[in-house]
C-alpha cells in the first residue's frame, strides 16, 4: 500500500488533499509557524523584563507584544494543536476509519483556520493590538488606538474552523467506529478528542457573537457595553469567559489524552480505571462550562456569584486530580521504559499537579483576591497549558512519529531535550508564583526594584526553555530525512493506528479492523 | 485524486450528514444564545427602556413576517412530504414557493429598516430619538438580533436555491432526498429563531 | 551571602500583613502550600518508587493486583473533595469579611476616582490627592470606587486587597490599616499604555502624623508642587493630562473629541445651529458643563467636571488653552482678551 507521503508529491496534490493525514501536516506547519511568532514575542518580553525600567521597547510596544504573545498562543496555537494536529492524523485510524466523516469540511477548515490567522498577522504587521488577549471593554471597544478591528476579525474567522473540525470530530466518534468498537473500548484518546470536540462547538459560538458585539461597539460608536449607554462592561467579560473557560479545558484535555496513551504504552499495562478516565473526561467537559465567574471575583460581580463559581471550581478540580492519580496508579506494577515519550508524560503529569494545585489555590476566595491579576496567575496557567499541554504535545509527536513520518528520531537527543525543557520550564514559571504573591502585577511593562532578582531568575529560564524548543524543531525536521526507517509498531503499543504501516498508508487501513477487546491490552507482566 | 468515501454505506453517510446538521444547530443556538442573554439581562434592568423601544417597532410589520415566516415553513415541510411520494414537480413548486415567502420576509425586513432611519433610529448612524438613553440598547439590540437572522435566511435562500438546481437534474427521489431533509431542518430552525425573536422584541408593550 | 546580593534580602522578605484581613488571607495560603506540598510530596515518593521499582529490567512481582481498588478510589476521591471543601469553606469565609464594607459611621470614608493613568484621592472634607492616599493607623476605610475610562483595579498587596473600578458603577471596598508605613498601590486591571505606570503610596500614619498632615502639611505640599512649575503651559499642560482632558482631545486621540489647537477666540457652531465665540467664559463652562453647549457633530460625551477641577486648575487650563496655537510660527499668535 502507498504511504500517504507518495501518494502525489505535488503542490495541489497537498493543498486540494482530502486525506487527514495531509490535512493534519498542513496544519503542523501553520500551527509550528504561529508557535514561533508568539514564541518570539515572549523572548522579547522576558528580555524587557530583565530590567525593571522599559528600556528596551515603549510601553506601547510590550503591551502590543503581550497582546500578540496572547492572541497566537491561545488561539493559533494552542488550541487547534492537539486536535488538528494529532487528531486529524491519529483519530480515525485509532478508531479503524478510512477518514473522518466530512473530509471536504476537514479541508476547508484549514483554509478556514488560515484566512483568520492572515488577519490577524495584517493586525501584527501594521502595528498590533493592545487590548491584552481578553479585549475587556471599554479600552478594546472605545479607548483602544490599535487594529482591534482586524484581530478580532482574524480571531472570529478562525473559531468557524474550530467548530468545523468538531462537528467533524464529533460524528466521526459517533459514526465511523470499527466493528466491535464500542463507546468503552475507546482509547482515552479518542475519548479526550471527542470531550474537546462538544466543547469547541458549543462554546466557540458565544466568544464569535461577542466579538461581533465588541466590533459593532468599537465600529459604530454605540454598544451594549457602554456605561454611557445604560450598557456593563461586565456584561463583556461574562459572555467572553463563558467561552475562554471551556477553551482552557479545550487546551488540556486532548493533552489529558495523549497522556494516557504514553503512559499505557510506557508502563505496558492497561490504564488503571478506565471507566473513570472516561467519565471524568466528559465531568472535566461538562462542568467546565460553569465555573467561568472565577476569572471575576473582584470585578465588581456579586457575592453570591462568587460563592457559586468558588465552589463549581473547587469541584471541576476533582476529576482532574483522580486523573492524575490514576497515571500514577498504571506505573504500579507496569514493566517500565524511559523513552522519551514517557519522560514527557511524566513531566506532565509532575506540572499540571502544581498548576492544577495553585489553580485551587486561585479558586479560593479570599486568596483570589490578593492573587487576581498577577504574576501568580501567569505562573499557573503557564503551568497548565505549557507544563502541560506543550509537554503532552510534545510527548505524543515522538510517540506517533514513527507513524506520521516513518522515521524514528534521534533518542538520547531527545530525551536531552525532554529535560531541558523540563529544567528551563521551572526555572522561568516557577519564581513567578513568588512574584505574584509579592504582589507584582500582569501586564506590567515595568516593575519596582524589589522584583528585579525573580525576573532574573525567569529571563533565565526563559531562555534554556528558548534552547530546548528549538532541539526538536531540528531534530524532527532532520530525522524526517534522514531518521532510521520505523516498522509498523516499534513501541509494541496496542491501538488501531499500530496495525497498519509506517508511515500510514493513504487509505489507512487494507481491511476494516475488527476489534474484540478493551483498549491496552497489554499481555500480563 | 478520488474522494474515496469513509462510509460503508449510504445508511451511515445519511445518518452522519444527519448528526453533522444538528450539531451545527446546536452552534446556531449558542450564537444566538449571547445575544438572547445579553438581552434578558438588559430587559430586566431597563423594563420601562425597553418598553419605550419596542413601542417604537412597527408590529404590523413584525406580525405579518411571523406569518410570512410560519407560512413557508409549512410549504418546506409540504415539500419533504412531496418527494417521499417522488413527486419531483410538486417539490419544485414548494421550494419555490417557500424561497420566495423567504424573499418577502426579507423584504418586509428591509423596509422595516428604511423606515426606522427615516425615523432616525439607527444607533451608530443616524439615532436621534427622544426616551431613556437605554431606549438605544433595545433598538441597537433589535437591529444585531433580526440582522443576525437576517444573514442566516440569505444563507436558507441560497441553499434552496442549491435544492431548487438540484431537483431540476432530478437528483432526488422518495429513496434518496436527503438535502431536502436537512435543508428543511435548517429552515425551520431559523422559523424557530424568529418564534422566539418575535414575541420579545415586538410584544412587550402589548404584554405590560 | 546576604551582604553580598541585597537583591537576596527581598526573597526571604516576607510581604507585610498590613492590613487587618492580611494574615488571615496569609494563613489560607499558608494551609494551602502545606497541603499541596503533603500532596506534591507523596505523589512524587510514589512515582520515583514505582519508576525506579518496575522499570523493565527489574524482576519484581508483577501481577495484577487482586484487591478491589473501588475502596482505595473511593477513599482518594472523597479524600480529595473533602480537602477542598475545607479550603472553600474557609476563603468563603474570609471573603465575605472582605466584602463585608463597614457602615458609614464605623469607618472614613475616601472617593477613589481612577482614571488614565493615575489615582485621584478625595476624602470627605475636600481633601485631594493624587497617587497617595494618608490614611489613620488603625482606623477602618471605607473607600468608594470609579473609574472614568476604562476598568482598573485598586491593589495595595500589603493589605491583600483588591477591587476594580468599573466606568459606570461605584463599588465599594474596605480595609482597616494595622501597620504604620507606606504601601504600594499598583493598578492591577490592564488600562493601557502607561498601566504599569499608575503607582500609588497609602500612607499609614500614627495619630500624630497624622494629625500634622490633617492640620496643613498637605496643603503646603501641593502648593510646592505647583510652585516648583514656573512654566505655565506646562503646568497648564500637566493639569490637561492630569484630568484625563488629553485622551479625548489630543490630536492622536481615538475618541473623537474636537480639536483644542487654536480654539481660544475661534466661532465655534453648536448642535443647536448657533454660533459663539470660544471666549474665556465659553472655556471655562464648557470644563464645567459641557452637556449645556455641544458642538455641532460631536456626540455628548464629555464628562462634567463640576466639583471636579478646583476654580484656580480651571483657570490655569484655560490659560493653557489660549496657549496652543497651529503649528506653522507664520500663523498669528492666538488671540488675546
Amino acid at each position: 500500500m502507498t504511504s500517504y507521503l507518495a501518494a502525489g508529491s505535488s503542490v495541489r496534490s497537498w493543498l486540494c488533499t482530502l486525506d487527514h493525514k495531509r490535512i493534519a501536516v498542513l496544519y503542523l506547519f501553520t500551527v509550528t509557524f504561529f508557535f514561533l511568532i508568539g514564541a518570539t514575542a515572549a523572548v522579547l518580553m522576558r528580555w524587557e523584563l530583565l530590567t525593571p525600567a522599559g528600556n528596551l521597547v515603549t510601553s506601547d510596544t510590550y503591551n502590543r507584544l503581550f497582546t500578540l504573545h496572547g492572541v497566537i498562543m491561545v488561539w493559533f496555537f494552542l488550541i487547534p494543536v492537539v486536535p488538528t494536529v494529532l487528531g486529524n492524523f491519529i483519530l480515525p485510524l485509532a478508531i479503524g476509519a478510512r477518514d473522518v466523516a466530512f473530509p471536504r469540511l476537514n479541508l476547508a477548515s484549514w483554509y478556514i483556520f488560515v484566512s483568520g490567522g492572515l488577519l490577524a498577522l495584517y493586525a501584527i504587521v501594521f502595528g498590533g493590538v493592545d487590548t491584552g488577549w481578553t479585549f475587556y471593554t471599554p479600552y478594546s471597544s472605545t479607548y483602544s488606538n490599535s487594529h482591534v478591528m482586524v484581530m478580532a476579525a482574524g480571531i472570529f474567522v478562525a473559531g468557524f474552523a474550530s467548530i468545523a473540525t468538531g462537528i467533524n470530530f464529533i460524528v466521526t466518534v459517533h459514526k465511523l467506529r470499527a466493528p466491535g468498537l464500542t463507546w468503552f473500548r475507546l482509547p482515552l484518546f479518542v475519548w479526550s478528542i471527542y470531550a474537546t470536540s462538544i466543547i469547541m462547538v458549543l462554546a466557540t459560538p458565544v466568544l464569535a457573537i461577542t466579538l461581533v458585539l465588541m466590533m459593532l461597539e468599537r465600529g459604530f460608536g454605540v454598544g451594549i457595553f457602554d456605561p454611557h449607554l445604560g450598557g456593563d462592561p461586565l456584561l463583556f467579560q461574562h459572555l467572553f469567559w463563558f467561552y475562554s473557560h471551556p477553551a482552557v479545558y479545550i487546551m488540556i484535555l486532548p493533552g489529558m489524552g495523549v497522556v494516557s496513551e504514553l503512559v499505557t504504552c510506557f508502563a505496558r499495562k492497561r490504564i488503571f480505571g478506565y471507566k473513570v478516565m472516561a467519565v471524568s473526561i466528559l465531568s472535566i467537559a461538562g462542568l467546565g462550562f460553569l465555573v467561568w465567574g472565577h476569572h471575576m471575583f473582584v470585578s465588581s460581580q456579586s457575592v453570591y456569584a462568587g460563592l457559586v463559581f468558588s465552589l463549581l471550581s473547587f469541584m471541576v478540580s476533582v476529576p482532574s486530580a483522580i486523573k492524575v492519580f490514576n497515571w500514577i496508579a498504571t506505573l504500579h506494577r507496569g514493566s517500565i521504559t524511559f523513552a522519551t515519550p514517557l519522560l514527557y508524560a511524566l513531566g506532565f503529569i509532575a506540572l499540571f499537579t502544581i498548576g492544577g494545585l495553585t489553580g485551587v489555590c486561585l479558586a479560593t476566595l479570599a486568596v483570589d483576591v490578593h492573587l487576581h491579576d498577577t504574576y501568580f496567575v501567569v505562573a499557573h496557567f503557564h503551568y497548565i497549558m505549557v507544563g502541560g499541554m506543550v509537554m503532552a504535545y510534545l510527548g505524543g509527536m515522538h510517540y506517533w512519529w514513527p507513524k506520521i513520518s516513518g522515521r524514528l528520531y534521534p533518542e538520547r537527543l531527545a530525551r536531552a531535550a525532554a529535560v531541558i525543557i523540563f529544567l528551563g520550564f521551572n526555572l522561568t514559571f516557577f519564581p513567578q508564583f513568588i512574584l505574584g504573591y509579592l504582589g507584582m502585577p500582569r501586564r506590567f511593562h515595568t516593575y519596582p526594584q524589589e522584583f528585579h532578582t525573580l525576573n532574573v531568575i525567569s529571563t533565565c529560564g526563559a531562555a534554556v526553555l528558548g534552547v530546548g524548543y528549538l532541539l526538536p524543531l531540528v531534530y524532527l525536521t532532520w530525522s524526517f530525512f534522514r531518521g532510521p526507517r520505523a516498522g509498523p509498531n516499534p513501541w509494541n503499543a496496542t491501538g488501531l493506528e499500530w496495525q497498519t504501516d509506517s508511515p500510514a498508508p493513504e487509505h489507512n487501513f487494507r481491511e476494516t479492523p475488527v476489534v474484540t477487546g478493551p483498549p491496552y491490552d497489554y499481555p500480563p507482566l | 485524486m478520488a474522494a474515496t468515501t469513509p462510509f460503508r454505506s449510504a445508511t451511515q453517510r445519511e445518518s452522519a450528514n444527519q448528526l453533522g446538521l444538528w450539531t451545527l444547530i446546536a452552534t446556531e443556538v449558542l450564537f444566538f444564545g449571547g445575544l438572547f442573554t445579553a438581552y434578558v439581562v438588559y430587559r430586566f434592568t431597563y423594563p420601562a427602556a425597553f418598553a419605550a423601544g419596542s413601542h417604537r417597532l412597527e408590529f404590523w410589520y413584525g406580525t405579518i413576517n411571523t406569518a410570512v415566516l410560519l407560512t413557508s415553513s409549512l410549504c418546506m415541510a409540504v415539500g419533504d412530504v412531496m418527494i417521499k411520494h417522488d413527486r419531483r414537480r410538486a417539490l419544485q413548486l414548494c421550494l419555490l414557493a417557500t424561497a420566495l415567502l423567504g424573499l418577502l420576509f426579507l423584504g418586509i425586513k428591509f423596509s422595516e429598516y428604511y423606515h426606522m432611519y427615516r425615523e432616525q433610529l439607527v444607533p451608530g448612524i443616524n439615532y436621534r430619538a427622544e426616551g431613556p438613553p437605554q431606549m438605544q440598547l433595545f433598538i441597537l439590540l433589535y437591529f444585531i438580533m433580526t440582522g443576525l437572522h437576517a444573514l442566516h435566511m440569505l444563507i436558507g435562500l441560497g441553499a434552496l436555491t442549491w435544492l431548487g438546481w438540484l431537483n431540476h437534474r432530478g437528483r432526488f427521489s422518495s429513496t434518496g432526498h436527503q438535502p431536502v431533509v436537512m435543508v428543511g431542518l435548517y429552515w425551520h430552525f431559523i422559523d424557530c429563531v424568529w418564534v422566539f425573536l418575535y414575541p420579545l422584541l415586538y410584544l412587550i408593550p402589548h404584554l405590560t | 551571602m546576604m551582604r553580598l546580593f541585597p537583591q537576596f534580602a527581598t526573597l526571604t522578605e516576607r510581604l507585610p500583613e498590613a492590613s487587618s484581613f492580611a494574615p488571615r488571607v496569609d494563613g489560607i495560603f499558608t494551609g494551602l502550600l502545606i497541603a499541596s506540598a503533603v500532596v506534591i510530596v507523596i505523589l512524587t515518593a510514589l512515582t520515583l518508587t514505582f519508576l525506579i521499582r518496575y522499570r523493565r529490567e527489574a524482576k519484581v512481582n508483577r501481577s495484577a493486583v487482586r484487591i478491589a481498588t473501588w475502596k482505595l478510589e473511593t477513599a482518594w476521591t472523597a479524600g480529595t473533595t473533602l480537602v477542598f471543601l475545607v479550603f472553600f469553606f474557609w476563603g468563603a469565609s474570609v471573603y465575605l469579611d472582605i466584602k463585608r464594607v463597614p457602615a458609614a459611621g464605623d469607618a472614613d470614608e475616601i472617593n477613589v476616582v481612577g482614571r488614565q493613568w493615575m489615582w485621584d484621592i478625595r476624602h470627605p472634607d475636600g481633601r485631594r490627592e493624587f497617587n497617595t492616599m494618608h490614611v489613620l493607623v488603625n482606623r477602618p476605610v471605607r473607600l468608594l470606587l470609579s473609574a472614568e475610562d476604562v476598568i482598573h483595579s485598586f491593589f495595595v498587596p500589603a493589605f491583600r486587597l483588591k477591587q476594580d473600578l468599573v466606568p459606570g458603577k461605584t463599588v465599594d471596598a474596605w480595609f482597616k490599616p494595622t501597620r504604620t508605613g507606606v504601601y504600594t498601590l499598583f493598578c492591577a486591571q490592564y488600562c493601557g499604555t502607561e498601566h504599569s505606570a499608575m503607582l500609588g503610596r497609602i500612607i499609614v500614619q500614627s495619630p500624630a502624623d497624622y494629625a500634622a498632615w490633617l492640620a496643613g502639611d498637605w496643603k503646603a505640599a501641593a502648593a510646592a508642587a505647583r510652585n516648583t512649575d514656573h512654566d505655565l503651559r506646562s503646568s497648564g499642560r500637566r493639569l490637561f493630562q492630569q484630568f484625563g482632558c488629553s485622551v479625548c482631545h489630543d490630536p492622536d486621540a481615538f475618541v473623537h473629541a474636537p480639536s483644542l489647537v487654536g480654539i481660544y477666540g475661534q466661532r465655534v457652531r453648536l448642535s443647536d445651529g448657533t454660533f459663539v465665540r470660544a471666549d474665556d467664559q465659553y472655556l471655562h463652562d464648557s470644563i464645567l458643563h459641557a452637556s449645556r453647549q455641544v458642538v455641532a457633530g460631536y456626540v455628548p460625551m464629555m464628562p462634567s467636571y463640576d466639583g471636579v477641577i478646583p476654580e484656580p486648575d480651571v483657570l490655569e487650563l484655560i490659560s493653557y488653552l489660549k496657549s496652543i496655537t497651529p503649528a506653522p510660527p507664520a500663523a498669528p499668535p492666538a488671540a488675546s482678551p
